[in-house]
């Protein structure tokens, strides 16, 4: 049996003093309660923009691309800006249920589950954007490598956008099973709990006919790890593929080998953004403070502040390596990003994403909930700059001054992104309402280390020596 | 797969489960399986389970992926319809690496997951029986089989003595079936 013990240095991720029988009831209770007004009000809500990001996205479909504002000069406008904005905050998700769990960060499980959902629906509202960008959406399937009538003709291997289409789907199904790996279990409670035929049978088809015995369980844990460790080098791939769509041209303002460190950081720093803004809410609304608690928070803006001043540095070395590089193009780039026709958006992305984060220095600000809710909006409101930044202001003058150009989007492509805002909160009101937004049994195993009643009969055990320690802590059950 | 008797005995601590694990296993009576709401750990090792292979399967689909994916590609570039895009050699091997490693990443996870449910034996529709409905809730659940009907007695008091909070005897189907999970099976029927 493992040790039950943790430092009380670390603070209790658990409070309230909390029962299996009582995480179970927590949990499950707002999957069982009848839908509140808010919710209805909210998800409907999600619907109607999700309704007019259809009607936007038909309108393109029907009239042709040309009724976006991109042109010859910016061909990628605001359709990558949100695709790359959307890839980066699912980012988040992956970073909590893998990579904190190889690193064995006991924080994770409280938030795990309802991060890795907000990957899963960021990476569909993402993958839209490059579908619609094609303009003939109808010959989408072109990407695939399939045998096909048109000649022996396979799509370029060697290709940026295509490591894309492999890196996204892959990362899609990958985070989509991992997730229902993990949620399996959890409908198996929800299924001998209910008291509701409709509830037992489609909780029953959900749970796939789980039931927990040791051997199943020994499986589970080495699934979770395995996926876990597919996932790290997976996240960290993804992103970086996504920034050889920029790096691997010869634009000025792309053509840069810090791209991929520079976006992983950036993806993480806003899915975390993410992530605070809707848990914030989710513990208010169905009361899970004793779950996801201060602690939870404030580790989060930790990760907030590093990856923020990661971005912030590598904003400093563009601009270093512009003037290093002696390049007149690279200089005259990075000129006009600051001080050009765009440099509101530049200086709106510095702001937000450079500044902005500093605060979290401050333990006071980290543990404030209003301000990290706050701030949170602000850094995904810099993110979003920064990838307009990157895409549009390294475009809009290129090589030929004659097709010099100012870009700014039409209402398609801003009903296009405010839809998958649609997509993205209807996604999520159903996985807050059907879905146990924590994860029951992941909870379950943390509490004898981490619940704050486990660790109060735990602390005698500090006062003592070492061999005492041993053998207390061996005896204890 | 057939319909059998079991001895069921419920524990609300894990401190009370392994010393009871340990005493069935010394007993001699034959333990069908142990249930509980989340990962015990150590748990498989008190049954004296072997460590699972899974990885080692997810070992075999990541290098299938990982074959797959460059074989096709230099199949196409090198034999199947060479184009040269940019001056670059038909054989790339560096630009071949992202959609490798994907693939390698896709094929292990989807593999994988697909033995995992295929050794657990889960699956949409499939239903088991479940030996008490606080399993997955906060109850650990050790259930025995009867095996010669004379003994029944024995392994209740048996089990009692392991300090469980709760002990029954139940007919139950061993392993599983299609089902729907809001429907009693006949022999569930035949119980109440």
């Amino acid at each position: 049996m493992h040790l039950k013990y943790e430092s009380f240095v670390r603070e209790p991720l658990i409070n309230g003093n909390k029962t299996y029988a009582q995480v179970t009831e927590d949990i499950c209770r707002p999957i069982e309660q009848k839908p509140t007004k808010l919710w209805y009000l909210g998800f409907i809500f999600s619907l109607m923009l999700l309704g007019f990001g259809a009607f936007s996205v038909f309108w393109e479909v029907y009239w042709g691309i040309g009724t976006w504002g991109i042109n010859r000069t910016v061909g990628w406008g605001w359709d990558i800006t949100n695709f790359v904005w959307w890839v980066g905050i699912g980012h988040a998700g992956t970073l909590i249920s893998a990579i904190l769990l190889l690193f064995r960060q006991g924080w994770r499980t409280g938030v795990n589950r309802a991060a890795e959902a907000m990957t899963i629906f960021a990476v569909m509202c993402a993958g839209q954007f490059p579908i619609f960008h094609m303009g003939r959406v109808w010959n989408a399937f072109y990407v695939l490598p399939l045998p096909n009538s048109r000649g022996a003709l396979w799509p370029n291997f060697n290709s940026a956008l295509l490591w894309d289409v492999f890196a996204i789907s892959t990362y899609f199904t990958v985070s989509l099973l991992f997730w229902y790996s993990g949620l399996v279990p959890d409908f198996a409670t929800i299924r001998d709990r209910a008291k509701t035929k409709l509830r037992k049978q489609l909780y029953g088809l959900a749970s796939f006919g789980w039931t927990g015995t040791a051997k199943n369980w020994q499986r589970f844990e080495s699934l979770s790890l395995v996926l876990a460790g597919l996932s790290t080098p997976l996240v960290l791939s993804v992103h970086t593929i996504v920034s050889f769509d920029f790096a691997t041209s010869v634009i000025p303002g792309w053509h840069a080998t810090i791209f991929p460190p520079y976006f992983v950081a950036g993806a993480v720093f806003s899915g975390f953004a993410m992530v605070q803004t809707l848990l914030i809410l989710v513990r208010k609304i169905y009361r899970l403070e004793d779950y996801i608690t201060i602690g939870h928070i404030e580790a989060m803006n930790k990760v907030i502040v590093l990856t923020g001043s990661i971005v912030g540095v590598a904003y400093l070395t563009e601009l270093f390596m512009a003037w290093y590089s002696q390049v007149i193009y690279e200089q005259q780039a990075f000129k006009w990003r600051v001080l050009g026709p765009y440099w509101w958006s530049y200086w709106a992305m510095m702001t937000c994403n450079v500044v902005s984060p500093q605060f979290f220095w401050f333990k006071k600000l980290r543990r404030n909930i209003v301000f990290t809710f706050l701030l949170s909006i602000v850094v995904n409101i810099g993110m979003w700059f920064e990838r307009f930044v990157i895409i549009v202001t390294s475009l809009y003058r290129d090589y030929l001054p004659s097709s010099w150009t100012y870009y700014s989007p039409t209402w398609t492509e801003i009903g296009f992104y405010i839809g998958t805002f649609g997509l993205f909160f209807t996604c999520f009101f159903l996985f807050a309402k059907y879905f146990p937004v924590v994860a029951i049994a992941e909870i379950k195993f943390t509490l004898k280390t981490s619940g704050d009643n486990y660790k109060r009969e735990m602390q005698h055990l500090d006062e003592k020596s070492i061999e005492e320690f041993i053998h207390a802590a061996e005896h204890a059950h | 797969m057939a319909v059998k008797k079991f001895a069921v005995a419920c524990y609300d601590d894990e401190a009370v489960l392994f010393p009871a694990v340990e005493k069935v296993r010394r007993s001699g009576y034959k333990l069908h399986d142990v249930y509980t709401p989340f990962p015990v750990h150590g748990l498989d090792v008190a049954l004296g389970e072997k460590e699972t292979d899974l990885h080692v399967a997810g070992f075999c689909y990541g290098i299938t992926g990982t074959a797959t994916a460059l074989g096709f590609m230099s199949w196409i570039f090198t034999k199947d319809w060479s184009i040269n895009y940019g001056g670059k050699p038909f054989f790339s091997l560096p630009a071949f690496i992202p959609i490798t490693f994907e693939l390698t990443v896709m094929f292990a996870a989807v593999g994988m997951v697909l033995t995992y449910c295929y050794l657990n034996q889960i699956m949409p529709g499939v239903k088991k029986h479940v030996f008490h409905p606080r399993q997955s809730d906060d109850l650990f659940v050790i259930v025995m089989e009867i095996t010669d009907p004379a003994t029944e007695g024995e392994i209740v008091d048996f089990l009692k003595s392991t300090g469980s909070i709760e002990t029954n005897v139940q007919v139950a189907e061993e392993g599983w079936w299609y089902g729907w999970w809001h429907k009693d099976e006949p022999y569930q029927k035949q119980l109440a």
